[in-house]
């Protein structure tokens, strides 16, 4: 399945609902959208990964761009995702220490409220 | 002992197809559910890495896959292509008699190994250096792309792996043990 993406906001926070296979071939899609919105001042990020089927380590250097790009702007980036197979590859290579992970865009939102 | 070969243009949308190929073949291998999905993704891994790297010096040349069920016998698929590359010093033999049976990936990509693509500590991420996208990534990458970062997954899914880089090319040999009793469910496709 091919990439769909979608966004919305919430308070001052922009959601990223990502659904599909986030690869080598796709990545790039995210990652001119990440920019787009930092370009255009939304600063604090939530990508709900829900739906996400696949991701490889060229959508983990995307989303670690997209939370560089946030935090020159002392914004956040954080990641909403419950599925095993996608937490597995983000453990294998230690970026659950970077990123918050969250079970719902709620939960997300309310941990950085509460900071 | 049955090989599928899986020949690509070095191009991003081509490493969908050779994951499923891969997850297919190693269903049918009778490798447990559990590890197809590392199977997948760390093929995807192998073959982005060799995208990535034959767009910068060799975007011409194909990439080749080849899947190797080493539980199979007496299979007329079986294709030695051995001779297109380099010989790799040290290649564990799989001969008749070998004590484990095991499904194999192996990725051959024809780019000049060099010394910048070293398996990055996958304990350790670094934020600033490892990670590519945007100015950092080079004239002719793969925007998003970290060759570290991939080959720290692989070595992270791989039950073995083996990545032998030389000028003419690099072989990611990654494989994963069969279940002891060879799976030989002939619906499973």
């Amino acid at each position: 399945m091919d990439l769909k993406l979608d966004h919305y906001t919430e308070g001052d926070t922009e959601i990223v609902v990502v659904e599909g296979e986030i690869d080598v071939y796709t990545a790039p899609r995210l990652r001119e959208l990440l920019i787009d919105l930092v370009n255009k001042g939304n600063f604090h990020l939530v990508v709900n990964m829900e739906k996400v089927e696949f991701l490889d380590s060229t959508g983990l250097g995307v989303l670690v761009g997209g939370l560089k790009r946030v935090r020159a702007h002392d914004g956040t980036l954080d990641l909403v995702c419950t599925q095993e197979r996608i937490l597995k590859i983000f453990r294998i290579t230690g970026l659950t220490k970077v990123f918050g992970i969250h079970g719902s865009v709620q939960e997300a939102i309310d941990k950085r409220s509460s900071k | 002992m049955a090989t599928i070969t899986l020949t690509i243009s070095a191009l991003p949308a081509h490493v969908r197809t050779a994951r499923l190929m891969a997850a297919t073949v190693a269903r049918r291998a009778g490798i447990a559910a559990s590890a197809i999905d590392e199977i997948r993704l760390a093929v995807g891994e192998a073959c982005s890495r060799a995208v990535a790297a034959h767009k910068l010096h060799c975007p011409a040349q194909p990439i080749q896959l080849q899947l190797i069920d080493g539980g199979a016998s007496g299979s007329a698929a079986v294709q030695d292509t051995t001779g297109d590359r380099p010989d790799a010093p040290g290649r564990p033999l799989r001969a008749n008699g070998s004590a484990t049976q095991r499904f194999e990936v192996v990725v051959t990509d024809r780019a000049p190994a060099k010394d910048t693509e070293e398996p990055a500590d996958h304990n350790e991420p670094i934020l600033d250096g490892l990670f590519l996208d945007g100015e950092d990534t080079p004239p002719g990458g793969i925007s998003g792309f970290s060759p570290g970062l991939g080959l720290a997954v692989i070595t992270g899914l791989a039950d073995e792996v083996e990545i032998e880089p030389t000028d003419q090319g690099t072989v990611v040999r990654m494989s994963w043990p069969l279940a002891a009793k060879h799976a030989q469910d002939p619906s499973s496709n």
